[in-house]
């Protein structure tokens, strides 16, 4: 059952980052990249990483292929000028492709395990403990100063993107908290002392 | 039934990364594909991660997995981030017009 649950999801992520990369319309590029994201998934959660397979969803699929959709979307290319080089670019990318892809099948079909790579388990994977405790485990103890400088690189990531993206437009009204809270009753309000019938 | 081993899924991981290349050198006026290339070349990364760590069964690989999804995740907002501003001071997202952003 699971050979054909492997054969499912690989098969549909290869045919999805195929049409990726061939696609005229970029909308369609992200949606295609939207099902390979859910296919790689899927082969996680084959293989056991049942955490990874959710944050691809959660991650991936909610927010890194949104935002590109958002901005596929928002900007206002013409994107059939843009593919103008591909058939230029066919024998180039095909010659490389098929480098990169012999180089690699090298690799796999001759690489060898060292026969003690099993007992080197640096954190040994319990049949008891659930995928999600024992990351979880390991994340916060062993691996600390890793996830802290990961907070790190979203953080960096988090303001760069504002400090990127924020512009400020003159003639545009906006909220001035200083100010605001520095005034006082005494500084705006003025109370006038109004004769009887006489008008102001 | 063929029992599904390690080499089988390194074999979709170095399809996937391949089609990444490929996409990079195809793409490459189209800053947009690109990026999703790197996402596509990323997860095949990602999935020679997880293959080993089931086969060696160590968590280890998860771990850095996850670490390698959230440079992905930083590297997606801050690349589009630059395109937006780009496309705003030029009005267009051609690969050829950003060599003006040199010196």
């Amino acid at each position: 059952m699971a050979a054909v649950f492997f054969y499912l999801f690989s098969v549909v992520l290869i045919a999805s980052a195929f049409v990726v990369i061939t696609a005229r319309n970029p909308v369609h590029s992200v949606l295609f990249l939207i099902l390979a994201f859910c296919n790689g998934a899927g082969l996680f959660l084959l293989q056991g990483a049942e955490f990874l397979a959710m944050i691809l969803i959660v991650v991936y699929v909610g927010a890194v292929a949104v935002l590109f959709l958002f901005v596929v979307m928002m900007l206002d290319v013409d994107f059939a000028e843009l593919k103008q080089g591909f058939q230029k670019y066919l024998p180039a990318g095909a010659a490389v492709g098929a480098v990169v892809l012999f180089e690699l099948a090298f690799v796999a079909v001759n690489w060898q395990s060292a026969p003690t790579a099993h007992e080197a388990a640096a954190v040994p994977i319990l049949a008891q403990v659930t995928n999600t405790a024992a990351l979880g485990e390991v994340l916060y103890t062993k691996y600390v100063i890793f996830s802290q400088v990961s907070a790190l690189v979203l953080l960096t990531a988090m303001i760069g993107a504002i400090v990127l993206t924020l512009r400020h437009r003159p003639n545009v009204k906006r909220q001035n908290i200083e100010e605001q809270n520095s005034r006082t009753a005494k500084s705006v309000v003025e109370l006038k002392k109004v004769p009887s019938r006489a008008g102001v | 039934m063929v029992t599904i081993g390690l080499t089988h899924y390194l074999v979709v991981a170095a399809i996937l990364f391949t089609l990444g290349i490929a996409g990079i050198i195809l793409n490459r006026k189209n800053i947009i594909v690109i990026l999703m290339s790197v996402e596509l070349i990323l997860l095949s990364v990602n999935l020679n991660f997880v293959a080993f760590s089931a086969e060696l069964s160590d968590l280890t690989g998860q771990v850095f997995a996850l670490f390698v999804l959230t440079v992905a995740a930083a590297e997606a907002a801050i690349g589009l981030a630059i395109l937006v501003t780009f496309y705003r001071n030029r009005g267009s997202i051609a690969v050829d017009d950003i060599n003006s952003l040199k010196g």
